[in-house]
């Protein structure tokens, strides 16, 4: 199934686009999601610690399970104000 | 869904406008609230030792007005009575330019005053907004907060800074 995946701030230079769309097996995590998408750029490896995750605008937890054409985006370390 | 409230903009903000949003908000009846406090927070030309040239703001918008929403509510919960008006600029903004426009309305000012500055200590901890700093010699994205609302520590943190 596919899901949409957003990306802000460094993690769309690391990436050098705005949005991703990318396969993933039925059941997958948002987890396995960053570890599929965190291989394709390995420069966003180290965000793993840093990093929150929203899905369809909501927050959300990594254990999350997707679902076809979610929106996750990837939310690295805030810095509005 | 924005409100005029709580609002992310691309355009100029206007303190005038955040400060009626906040006092005038909800149908109460004119004099309801005794005390208007507000944030105007503006980029400074010094950053770290650098000379800043712009700052470049961007914002996931739907659930940066979602975490505004979060914000009034956790204020409506400590200093019930208050109202909250926040708007949020995004793009390009050069020293001086104002970033962000908070204001709390309350019947009493000590509940204004506390709960205005709760309200921007937890934009910098949770709104899902970004900035790229360009200085002389540079650029890079400033990262501060892990934005999760549910952190118990954070909230605890912004809530002291707010009443000590």
């Amino acid at each position: 199934m596919q899901v949409t995946i957003r990306l802000f701030a460094r993690l769309r230079d690391i990436a050098g686009t705005p949005e991703l769309a990318r396969d993933v097996p039925a059941g997958a995590t948002v987890e396995a999601l960053w570890q599929q998408t965190a291989a394709e750029f390995p420069q966003m490896r180290p965000y793993r610690s840093s990093i929150s995750v929203a899905v369809n605008a909501e927050y959300a937890r990594f254990t999350q399970v997707l679902a076809a054409g979610d929106e996750v985006v990837f939310l690295p370390p805030v810095s509005g104000g | 869904m924005q409100t005029d409230a709580l609002r992310i903009t691309a355009d100029e903000l206007d303190l005038g406008a955040v400060v009626r949003l906040a006092s005038e908000s909800g149908g109460d009846a004119p004099g309801r609230h005794g005390a208007v406090v507000t944030f105007v927070g503006a980029v400074r030309g010094e950053n770290l030792g650098r000379k800043v040239v712009k700052l470049e703001y961007e914002a996931y918008e739907p659930l940066a007005v979602k975490a505004f929403g979060l914000i009034a509510g956790e204020i409506a919960g400590h200093w019930p009575g208050t109202r909250l008006a926040l708007h949020h600029r995004v793009g390009t903004l050069g020293p001086g330019g104002i970033s962000i426009v908070i204001a709390v309305a309350s019947p009493h000012r000590a509940q204004a005053f506390d709960a205005c500055r709760y309200a921007i200590e937890r934009v910098k901890q949770i709104a899902p907004i970004w900035k790229r700093e360009v200085f002389e010699g540079g650029e890079s994205w400033i990262e501060g907060a892990t934005a999760d609302p549910s952190d118990a520590a954070a909230k605890q943190s912004a809530y002291e800074k707010a009443c000590r």
